[in-house]
């Protein structure tokens, strides 16, 4: 293999899984490490930078690190239930146990730089947009049907997982930066709009239609039958208070699980959520199927709804086919009739909670904004700009439903093209980002991180008594970790950031490394093709998702091979080194966000 | 060396042997030697070899004496049995747990000065009286734990790291252990585990005197250039005559060797051991061969390394005292106290 080069920024980014992963790429293990010295306030920064709504993401991201984190590859064979860092709990830590950190935000500008810049809808995208934009000086007018900012963040995520107060903070920040909220205020024309004369627009205005599920006896019992989303906003906004006896949740997404759990709070004693395909192929994420399971909510599989079943325009059950997965000659999987009778389940109330779609009734097909045949906007994948070149997309509204986290990263992008399109630049031309690695080296075996590996398994969540829990839809259930096991959960990082660097010209191949390594992850070896490679080490490199780090050649004409796949990062290559050939050296990346950073350096002339 | 323990989290593949153990159960504390000593390296490799070997830690008696190299017991074999004894007693100690039970694997670990200096004469007479125990000398040269003053393994003429050029002429342990009767010798380097990891297992399947010498660089005082135990400089002058394939303890038909280029020493106790020549006319089945062929490159400053040589017909010390099977320990009062009518017909024997 040739020789790793870690001046490319996307190697050692890699390593750091949890960022990796991260739509928005937030530092992880940085903010945990500040965690674990106390430092709330600092660790909710480092967060807020990035992703914009630390506290209430730490209640409801879809956690794309969490299964990514390699706490849980290295506690495989090691422990008996190996599980990742709970990184989304500890993200909430920074939230709740920080300090006023109002003076820490950006203040408003000054001085305008003339240039006005419309936000369609208020949710997670277009609030990111406002956040990076208003500072530098741009007006912002965020406008959204709702009359509180937040989007999907306030209306449809049930108060249980996140309640009104941090929404309100974390929205307020955002507005406090000078941006002009209008609330209340539908946007029926885009052409409307834009003859206001923005220069440019975004739209954030997410996936607003749950798609409904059109069955015989749809319309006679439709009193009874509720879109998810929609019947969730109701909830939000107080117009609903209650729920049938028995109710049925279609549907095996995350608004699915909050749906089942908002029912069982409004009066709900039978709620059962029932799927078409299996338990293992439901979307929503498995901790929010456990917490629905957990409070008493059975999930029925396999079942395909026939028909709404009712009397006298009163809904009395839903008739369901009996189905099972098969293969077909070509893999694909299909369901088929088991050929059981069809199953008659009573309820009072059903939610469908099937999936959403995007509408774009109020632009104008003429504006020279295209769309593609799912009726979604043609985009520039990278720039978020459409074919309208003063209009953005961002979030839901982009590609579809996705979550907050990735409607964040969107608008981070859309800010930087929104800012060069305003300043006259290349939107394609968009520098890389920032990049730091440094030794973290103090005194001889003495590092600025801790580097000895905890031992301790995930710690459990405290949850508020099931019984006060059920009763109000407003408790929340979560309680979040307090001070003394967040430390402990912050211990469990390994610190991936905290890369191993080895350089070749130091070594003198005295196998120190090799023989501490605890994971095996090191080998001093002839070099040869990846695949080679990878059978030859002195523990397999099997996760081929993982890098091999490859040294030049050495004097003896080996080289060093360094599985990443494991590496506890715990710096023992680096202590054991005679001459500092190993040392761990701290990988910070700073993503290119609106603002200067992101400008086309300018030549001066020679 | 480190501060902080060696994490008990393993690789998910780490395989077990077959009397149940990973290879990270055959290590002992971490290491207070300085980063980067070639002891450390020859504790990995004693543990590689015991792990392959399938050996259960706690049949193995660990003895050493004093010095840097006697310290590493402490670090391999955790759950094995130890003993620290005298600086340069380390002999005596082992040829006397040896006699009071035989069922142990006996590793002796001594260093050059613990073994060329104070215990030079425990050194000989270890091996002439043909104990059945490894015995492994971790040679760098100097006394490392005083500063890096030469040692008496040190080669005339080489240079400590200050400068100073040593006048003393060299003991060769190598050629010292064959002279006094070692059945098996062989010499190593810690930098090289691909050549070490077999002999060990080699000298531990050996029943016998089995003599390890390993060229072990000492990073704090002994690895600059004017040493003759450096990193750099055994890599330079490293000959190894041969590389062992394996061990078995029965032959088995495999070929895929050309002609002359394989030795194959078979045991009395049914090992065979198969070796890769790489000196072709290289006999370590000749003792005086041996000696001449050591000394020879020696002369011209090349290091010989491999199996050197190696008795097919060794016996060991409990041969020729024809002592009991059984250890001590299991003896009885009735096994060691037989009765007057026993007695009785010792006496009349000498009458």
């Amino acid at each position: 293999m040739d020789p790793t080069n870690i001046r490319d920024p996307d190697y050692f980014h890699k390593v750091v899984d949890c960022q990796w992963a991260c739509p928005a790429h937030t530092p992880v293990p940085e903010y945990i490490r500040l965690i674990s010295a106390g430092r709330y306030s600092d660790a909710y920064m480092v967060n807020w930078a990035s992703n914009v709504f630390p506290g209430i993401l730490g209640r409801t991201c879809d956690r794309p690190c969490e299964p990514a984190c390699r706490r849980g590859r290295v506690e495989e064979e090691n422990v008996e239930k190996p599980e990742p860092v709970a990184i989304c709990r500890l993200k909430r830590v920074a939230a709740d146990l920080k300090d006023d950190i109002r003076d820490r935000l950006p203040r408003p500008p000054t001085q305008r730089n003339g240039k006005r810049v419309a936000c369609i809808g208020a949710g997670p995208s277009a609030l990111t947009v406002a956040r990076d934009l208003a500072p530098l000086g741009y007006s912002l007018t965020v406008l959204d049907a709702d009359p509180k900012a937040g989007g999907f963040m306030r209306t449809q995520v049930p108060r249980f997982r996140l309640p009104e107060s941090v929404i309100d903070e974390e929205t307020g920040y955002i507005l406090d930066l000078g941006v002009e909220f209008i609330g209340g205020r539908r946007i029926d024309s885009l052409e409307d709009l834009l003859a206001e004369g923005y220069d440019a627009v975004f739209v954030g205005s997410g996936a607003p239609r749950g798609r409904d599920l059109q069955l015989p006896g749809r319309t006679e019992a439709a009193k009874h039958i509720h879109i998810g989303i929609d019947w969730l906003a109701s909830v939000s906004f107080g117009h609903i208070e209650k729920v049938g006896r028995r109710v049925i949740v279609l549907g095996g997404g995350n608004t699915a699980m909050d749906c089942c759990r908002s029912a069982r709070r409004l009066g709900g004693e039978e709620v059962k959520v029932i799927v078409r395909s299996g338990f293992d192929e439901m979307k929503a994420s498995p901790w929010e199927k456990e917490d629905a399971m957990h409070e008493g909510i059975p999930i029925l599989n396999f079942m395909v709804p026939k028909s709404f079943e009712h009397e006298n325009g009163r809904l009395t059950g839903m008739t369901f086919e009996k189905v099972q997965a098969v293969r077909d000659a070509d893999g694909r999987r299909t369901l088929v009739p088991t050929g059981e009778p069809d199953v008659l389940v009573p309820c009072d109330e059903v939610l469908v909670a099937v999936g959403q779609e995007n509408a774009f009734p109020w632009i104008e097909r003429d504006l020279g904004l295209e769309f593609d045949r799912h009726g979604l906007p043609v985009l520039d994948a990278k720039t978020m700009q459409s074919t309208l070149p003063r209009v953005f997309f961002g979030g839901d509204a982009a590609f579809g439903p996705k979550n907050i986290i990735t409607a964040v990263a969107q608008g981070h992008e859309a800010a930087v093209s929104i800012d060069k399109f305003l300043q006259g630049e290349d939107l394609s031309e968009r520098p890389a980002p920032h990049l730091n690695l440094v030794s973290q080296k103090m005194g001889i075996h003495e590092w600025s991180y801790d580097n000895d590996v905890s031992q301790s398994s995930r710690q459990a969540v405290p949850w508020a008594a099931a019984d006060k829990a059920l009763k109000s839809i407003k408790v929340e259930v979560e309680l979040g970790f307090d001070a003394a096991a967040a430390f402990r959960e912050a211990q469990r990082c390994l610190n991936c950031d905290v890369q191993t660097v080895f350089a070749k010209s130091l070594c003198i191949e005295c196998d120190a490394c090799v023989d501490i390594c605890p994971m095996d992850s090191i080998t001093f070896t002839m070099n040869g093709d990846e695949a080679d490679l990878r059978v030859r080490l002195k523990a397999p490199a099997e996760n081929t998702a993982q890098a091999l780090y490859v040294s030049e050649p050495l004097r003896t004409n080996r080289v060093m091979v360094k599985d990443e796949d494991v590496c506890l990062h715990c710096g023992l290559c680096a202590e054991r080194c005679p001459t500092g050939a190993w040392d761990m050296q701290k990988f910070l990346i700073e993503m290119t966000h609106a603002g200067p950073g992101c400008r086309t350096p300018r030549r001066e002339a020679a | 060396m480190t501060y902080i323990a060696k994490p008990r989290l393993h690789h998910p593949t780490l395989p077990e042997n077959r009397v149940g153990f990973t290879r990270r159960d055959y290590e002992g504390k971490i290491s207070t030697l300085c980063a980067g000593c070639g002891h450390d390296s020859i504790s990995a490799a004693i543990i590689e070899a015991c792990w392959e070997m399938d050996i259960e830690p706690h049949r193995v008696a660990k003895l050493s004496g004093i010095g840097c190299s006697s310290k590493t017991p402490d670090y391999f074999l955790g759950n094995s049995h130890g003993f620290n004894t005298v600086h340069g007693r380390m002999p005596s100690v082992l040829t006397g747990a040896n006699l009071a039970n035989r069922t142990l694997l006996y590793l002796g670990v001594s260093g050059d000065g613990d073994s060329a200096s104070i215990g030079l004469g425990q050194f000989a007479h270890v091996m002439r009286r043909g104990v059945n125990m490894v015995y492994i000398l971790e040679n760098n040269g100097v006394y490392g734990l005083t500063k890096g003053q030469f040692s008496a393994t040190a080669d005339q003429g080489s240079k400590s790291k200050r400068g100073a050029v040593n006048t003393d002429a060299p003991i060769d342990t190598v050629s010292l252990a064959l002279i006094m009767g070692a059945t098996f010798v062989a010499r190593g380097f810690s930098g090289d585990k691909r050549q070490l990891v077999p002999l060990l297992r080699a000298a531990i399947a050996h029943k016998g005197a089995a003599f390890v010498d390993v060229i072990s660089p000492c990073v704090a005082f002994n690895n600059h250039p004017g040493s003759t135990r450096s990193y750099d400089y055994v890599r330079e002058h490293n000959e190894a005559v041969n590389r062992i394939d394996f061990i078995e303890t029965r032959p088995e038909v495999t070929a895929d060797y050309e002609e002359g280029h394989v030795v194959e020493i078979p045991h009395h106790d049914g090992t065979l051991l198969r070796l890769r020549k790489l000196h072709g006319e290289y006999d370590p089945t000749d003792r005086i061969g041996a000696m001449n062929y050591v000394q020879h490159h020696q002369a011209r400053g090349e290091i010989v390394t491999g199996l050197l040589y190696a008795d097919p017909h060794a016996e060991d010390l409990h041969e020729h005292l024809y002592t009991v099977d059984a250890p001590f320990n299991g003896l009885t009062e009735e096994d060691l106290c037989p009765g007057a009518a026993a007695l009785e017909a010792i006496n009349a024997s000498l009458r």
